[in-house]
C-alpha cells in the first residue's frame, strides 16, 4: 500500500513540478507583485507594500481605454454571437441536405490562426490611398460613404473587432448548440404536436429550456473569452494597440510588462489581478441568474 | 382536393426551407470570404492589385511570385519549422505528463488525493493571463529567452485535460484493472497497453485542441521571443505585417497567410468529423 | 368515437438512393369500434407503431383514408385530431414538473378553447385523480420511477379530454412486478373514462388480458381482428395461431389424405371432402387428451406439474419444434406407455393449415 502511495506521487511528479513553477508559484508571485511598490525589474527591490499599483493601472488613461474597449467588445459580441449562433444552429437542424458541408464550412475559421485571417480582415476593410477596399466598395454600392475602419474613426474600428471577434468565436458557439439541439429527443416535439403546440410555444417551451445549460456554458465561456480578447485587436490594428485606441486590459497587461512601455510587472500584476476579478464577479453573476432562472423554470429538484 | 392541399402544404414547407437555405448559405459566404480573398489576391501581381481601384474578384493572371517572395523575403520556411517543432514537442510532451497525472488520480490511491484533486481543480479558474507575468520573469531569469525549451515548458500541462482525461479513465470498468493485476500487469503496462487504447478518443481529442492551440499561439511567443530565428508563425505573421514587404506588398501578405492557414485547413478536412466531435467533447477555446 | 382506417398504404422513401423504398403498412382496413381498448398487436417492426402515427396525424399516408366517425382526418394535421397519445418513453419534459407536464396542452388551446385558470386546474386535478397521482405533482419525472411516469403520461393525453386516446407501447419500459399492475391500471382507467382507446403492443398476453378487441398484423399487412377469446379460438391462418398463446401452439406437418387429416402416417382427424394436399396441423397444448387408444403416438420426455395443469413435454417426428408440449388438467392419468405416450384431441383446439398459403383449412 505504502509503495502504491509513493508511486502515485511519482506518477504525479511531471505534472506537478510544471503546475508548481508554472502556475501557484506565479499567482503567488503575482499577487506580490501587485501590491510591491516602486519595483524596479533591474534591481529587483521594492520600496514598500500598499496599493499604488492599483491606484496607478485605475487612473492610467491607457488602461481606462482598454477597460472601455473591452467592456464594449462583450456588451456587443456576447449576445450577438449567442444570438447568431442560435439561429443559424436552428437553421442547421431545420434541413438535411447539405448539412455536413454547411457544418464544415461554419466551423473553419475555428481552425485558422487569428493573426493570419485577422491580416485578411484589415485588408478587406482598410481604406488607403490607393483604394477604399472591398467592405467601402460594398458601402458605396448601396450609396454609402467610404470608411476608414481601420484607422479611422473610433467607432468603425470597434466595428471591426467586433464583427471579427464574433466571425472568430461563432464556430465553436455553433457548434456546441447544433450537438446540444440535435441532442432534444424527437418525442418531446412529436408529443407536443399532437397536443397542438405552436412552433413558437414549442422553442420556447421545450427546446429553449432542454439547451440551456449549454446556453448559459457559451454565454459564460463567451463572457471569459471576450474579456481576454488581444489578438484579434492585434491582428487587425497591429501591436502598438495604445496608439490606435483599440488596446485591451489583456493587451494592457503585456505592455506593462514588456513592449515600449514595458518593464512593470507590478502594474502588469495589479492590471491582471483587476481582470481576474472582473471575470470571477461576471461568471459568478451569471451562476446566481442561472439558478435563479432554473428555479423560476419550476421548482427545482425535489 | 386533396392533391391540391398537398401541394399547398408541400410548397409552405418548401417555401421556409428555401430562405433557411438562402440564409445560410448567406452566412457561409461571410466565412468563405476571407479565405477566397486571401487565395485570389494571393495570385495577384503586385502592380496589378496595386493598380485595382476597386478590388477585383477574380485574377487574370495568376502569378506565383507572391509565394516565392514570402518564402525568400521573410524566413517563412524557418517560422514553419519552429512551429512544427513547438507544436510537436509541446503536444507530446502534456499528453504524457497528462496521461501519468489522470491515471493517478483516476485508478492509484495514495494519501490526500482528494485535496490534491481540489487544488487542481480549483486551478483551472488561473486564467494563462494572470500566471503569464512571472512566467516571463521566470523564463527570463533562466535565460531560456528565445530558446525552444522557454516556448514550450509553460504549456506542457493543462488541468484541464488532466481533468477530462481522468474522467474517462474512470468510466474504464474497474474489473479490468483487476483482471489485469491477477495476471500480473505492471501499473506502467496496464496504462498504456489498455488504459490509453480504451481511451483513444479522448485522448486524440486533447491531441487536436492541443494542436490547434499550439499552431495558433502568439502571446506567449511574443513575450519570450526577440529573434527571429525563433518566431513562430504568428509572430512571423505579425513581423510581415508591420515591417516586412507587408506594408507596400499586400498580395505578397496574403501568400503568406494562405501558406500558414493551409495546413490546419487541410488537416481539418481530412479530419473535420473527428475534429469537431473532439471539440464538441471537450472543448474551449483560451 | 369509432376510427376506421380505409385501404392506408405507408410507403417509407428509401434511406440511401440504392435501396428500395420500404412499404411499412400495406392496404389496411380496420374500424375500432367506440368506447372499446384495443390493441394493435404484431411482432417488432410489423408497422404498428406506424398506424398509430398516422392516427394521431404524425404521419401522413401514402394512400387511404382515415376516419374519425363520419369524418375524414387523413390530411388534418395532429393539433386537430383531438387525439391524446402516450409515447412510448413516455416524453415527459424533463424540466417541468407532473403538473406542469400535464398543464401544457391546455396551454395550447386558443381562442374561444382558451381556459380560466380554474377550469384548468380542475382539469388538471381531475386528470391526476384519475391516474392516482396527486402526491407526485411536483415532482419532476427524473424523480419517479417508470410506472408514475407512465401515469404522467396518460395524464397529459387525458387532460385534454381527447376523443380517442392513443398509447405506443405503453408497458415495454416497465419491469415485470410493474407490468402487470400498470396492465391493469389501463384497463381501469380507459373503463372508468369510458374514451376510445388504441395501444400498440408486441405482447400477446398483454393484449389478449386486457383488451376488448385485438388486430394482429404481420410486416404491414392486417392479419385478423375481434376479441381476443375469438381470435385465439378460430384462427384465420398459421401466423395468428402461432402468436397468440403461451405455451405455444404445437405446429406438425402432415396431410389431408383420402378424407383424414395425418401426421406422421395415423390419421388424426376427420377432414371429409377435403382434397388430397400438403398441409400443417397446428394443435392447442390444451387441446391434447392423453389417451391409450389414442390416434398420435409422441416419444416421451417429461411431466412438469405446473399445480392445477401438468405440463407433458413430448417429441414427434413430423413436429416443427424439437419438443412439444401438453397441458393436461391434473385429473385426467398420464398414461405411458414404455417410452412412447399417446394423445387423442380436443377437436376445436386443433386447426389445420394449407401448407403453401398458411390459410385455415375448415374442416365440416
Amino acid at each position: 500500500m505504502k509503495k502504491n502511495g509513493l508511486k502515485a506521487w511519482l506518477y504525479l511528479l511531471p505534472a506537478l513540478i510544471f503546475l508548481g513553477v508554472f502556475m501557484v508559484y506565479p499567482i503567488i508571485d503575482v499577487v506580490i507583485y501587485s501590491v510591491e511598490q516602486g519595483f524596479s525589474f533591474t534591481s529587483q527591490t521594492a520600496h514598500g507594500i500598499g496599493f499604488y499599483n492599483f491606484r496607478y493601472v485605475l487612473s492610467d488613461p491607457y488602461f481606462i481605454q482598454a477597460l472601455k474597449n473591452t467592456f464594449i467588445l462583450v456588451a456587443v459580441t456576447v449576445p450577438v454571437s449567442t444570438g447568431l449562433a442560435l439561429l443559424i444552429s436552428l437553421g442547421l437542424s431545420s434541413i438535411k441536405r447539405l448539412k455536413e458541408l454547411f457544418q464544415t464550412i461554419y466551423f473553419l475559421p475555428y481552425v485558422t490562426n487569428t493573426l493570419a485571417v485577422g491580416l485578411v480582415f484589415m485588408i478587406l476593410f482598410d481604406k488607403t490611398e490607393y483604394t477604399d477596399g472591398l467592405v467601402n466598395a460594398f458601402i458605396k454600392l448601396f450609396g454609402g460613404g467610404a470608411v476608414d475602419f481601420i484607422d479611422g474613426p473610433y467607432w468603425a474600428k470597434m466595428t471591426v473587432l467586433c464583427l471579427y471577434t464574433v466571425w472568430i468565436v461563432l464556430p465553436f458557439k455553433i457548434l456546441i448548440l447544433t450537438s446540444a439541439l440535435a441532442s432534444v429527443k424527437k418525442d418531446y416535439y412529436n408529443a407536443a404536436r399532437v397536443d397542438g403546440t405552436s412552433k413558437f410555444r414549442m422553442f420556447t417551451h421545450i427546446t429553449l429550456p432542454m439547451i440551456s445549460p449549454m446556453l448559459f456554458y457559451l454565454i459564460i465561456t463567451g463572457f471569459i473569452g471576450a474579456f481576454k480578447a488581444y489578438s484579434d485587436s492585434v491582428a487587425l490594428f497591429g501591436t502598438d494597440l495604445d496608439k490606435a485606441g483599440m488596446n485591451t486590459i489583456v493587451g494592457y497587461v503585456y505592455n506593462m510588462l514588456y513592449g515600449d512601455s514595458g518593464g512593470y510587472p507590478s502594474y502588469a500584476s495589479a492590471a491582471a489581478l483587476i481582470l481576474f476579478a472582473i471575470v470571477l464577479s461576471i461568471t459568478v453573476i451569471n451562476l446566481i441568474v442561472r439558478s435563479r432562472l432554473a428555479f423560476k423554470g419550476g421548482g427545482g429538484n425535489a | 382536393m386533396r392533391d391540391k392541399k398537398d401541394l399547398r402544404k408541400k410548397r409552405n414547407g418548401t417555401g421556409g426551407k428555401v430562405v433557411t437555405y438562402i440564409l445560410l448559405s448567406v452566412w457561409a459566404g461571410i466565412v468563405l470570404l476571407p479565405f477566397y480573398w486571401m487565395i485570389i489576391n494571393s495570385f495577384k501581381p503586385t502592380p496589378e492589385y496595386n493598380a485595382e481601384t476597386t478590388p477585383s474578384f477574380f485574377v487574370y493572371a495568376p502569378t506565383l511570385e507572391n509565394y516565392i517572395k514570402a518564402f525568400t523575403d521573410v524566413p517563412l520556411a524557418r517560422y514553419f519549422l519552429n512551429t512544427i517543432i513547438f507544436t510537436l514537442v509541446t503536444t507530446a510532451l502534456m499528453v504524457i505528463v497528462i496521461i501519468l497525472a489522470a491515471f493517478a488520480f483516476a485508478r492509484l490511491s495514495f494519501r490526500g488525493k482528494n485535496i490534491l484533486f481540489v487544488a487542481f481543480l480549483s486551478l483551472m479558474m488561473i486564467p494563462t493571463e494572470l500566471v503569464i507575468i512571472t512566467n516571463f520573469v521566470t523564463i527570463t531569469d533562466l535565460n531560456l529567452r528565445n530558446t525552444y525549451l522557454g516556448l514550450i515548458l509553460p504549456s506542457v500541462t493543462s488541468v484541464f485535460y488532466i481533468y477530462l482525461l481522468k474522467e474517462n479513465f474512470e468510466m474504464v470498468p474497474d474489473e479490468v484493472y483487476k483482471a489485469a493485476k491477477v495476471d500480473g500487469t505492471s501499473d506502467i503496462k496496464f496504462l498504456f497497453k489498455i488504459m490509453v487504447p480504451m481511451c483513444r478518443p479522448t485522448i486524440v481529442t486533447v491531441i487536436i485542441l492541443k494542436v490547434i492551440e499550439c499552431w495558433n499561439s502568439y502571446v506567449w511567443p511574443r513575450l519570450i521571443t526577440d529573434r527571429q530565428e525563433y518566431y513562430l508563425l504568428s509572430n512571423g505573421i505579425q513581423e510581415i505585417r508591420e515591417s516586412g514587404f507587408g506594408r507596400e506588398n499586400i498580395p505578397a501578405m496574403m501568400a503568406a497567410v494562405v501558406v500558414i492557414s493551409v495546413p490546419l485547413i487541410v488537416l481539418f478536412l481530412i479530419f473535420h468529423r473527428k475534429i469537431m466531435e473532439g471539440v464538441s467533447r471537450g472543448g474551449t477555446k483560451g | 368515437m369509432n376510427v376506421t382506417l380505409q385501404n392506408v398504404t405507408k410507403v417509407f422513401p428509401p434511406r440511401l438512393r440504392k435501396e428500395a423504398p420500404v412499404t411499412a403498412v400495406k392496404d389496411f382496413n380496420i374500424e375500432i369500434p367506440d368506447g372499446k381498448l384495443v390493441a394493435l398487436l404484431g411482432p417488432s417492426g410489423c408497422g404498428k407503431s406506424t398506424i398509430l402515427n398516422m392516427i394521431c396525424g404524425l404521419k401522413e399516408p401514402t394512400s387511404g383514408k382515415i376516419f374519425f366517425g363520419d369524418k375524414d382526418v387523413t390530411e388534418l394535421p395532429p393539433e386537430q385530431r383531438g387525439v391524446g397519445m402516450v409515447f412510448q418513453n413516455y416524453a415527459l419534459y424533463p424540466h417541468m414538473t407532473a403538473r406542469k407536464n400535464i398543464e401544457f396542452p391546455l396551454g395550447n388551446l386558443k381562442g374561444d378553447a382558451k381556459l380560466t385558470k380554474e377550469e384548468v386546474e380542475k382539469r388538471v386535478t381531475e386528470a391526476a385523480r384519475i391516474v392516482k397521482i396527486e402526491e407526485l405533482m411536483e415532482r419532476k419525472p427524473g424523480n419517479m420511477s417508470g410506472g408514475q411516469q407512465q401515469r404522467v403520461a396518460i395524464a397529459r393525453a387525458l387532460v385534454k379530454l381527447p376523443g380517442l386516446l392513443l398509447l405506443d407501447e405503453p408497458l415495454s419500459n416497465l419491469d415485470a412486478r410493474l407490468r402487470l399492475e400498470t396492465r391493469e391500471e389501463i384497463r381501469r382507467i380507459q373503463k372508468n373514462t369510458g374514451i376510445t382507446t388504441v395501444f400498440v403492443t408486441h405482447d400477446q398476453e398483454e393484449a389478449m388480458s386486457i383488451s376488448d378487441m385485438i388486430v394482429l398484423m404481420k410486416k404491414g399487412v392486417f392479419q385478423q381482428q375481434g376479441r381476443p377469446q375469438a381470435v385465439y379460438d378460430d384462427p384465420v391462418n398459421l401466423f395468428v395461431a402461432k402468436f397468440l398463446g403461451t405455451p405455444a401452439i404445437n405446429v406438425f406437418r402432415g396431410k389431408i389424405e383420402s378424407g383424414n387429416v395425418t401426421v406422421g402416417g395415423e390419421a388424426i382427424i376427420d377432414a371429409k371432402g377435403q382434397p388430397d394436399r400438403d398441409v400443417f396441423v397446428a394443435i392447442r397444448p390444451e387441446g391434447f387428451v392423453p389417451d391409450e387408444k389414442g390416434s398420435m403416438t409422441c416419444g416421451f420426455g417429461s411431466v412438469d406439474v405446473l399445480g392445477r395443469d401438468y405440463m407433458v413435454v413430448a417429441t414427434h417426428e413430423a413436429a416443427e419444434t424439437p419438443v412439444i408440449r401438453a397441458i393436461i388438467d391434473s385429473d385426467t392419468p398420464v398414461v405411458r406407455n414404455g417410452e412412447k405416450v399417446r394423445f387423442s384431441f380436443k377437436k376445436h383446439k386443433v386447426f389445420v393449415f394449407d401448407a403453401a398459403t398458411e390459410e385455415r383449412i375448415r374442416l365440416d
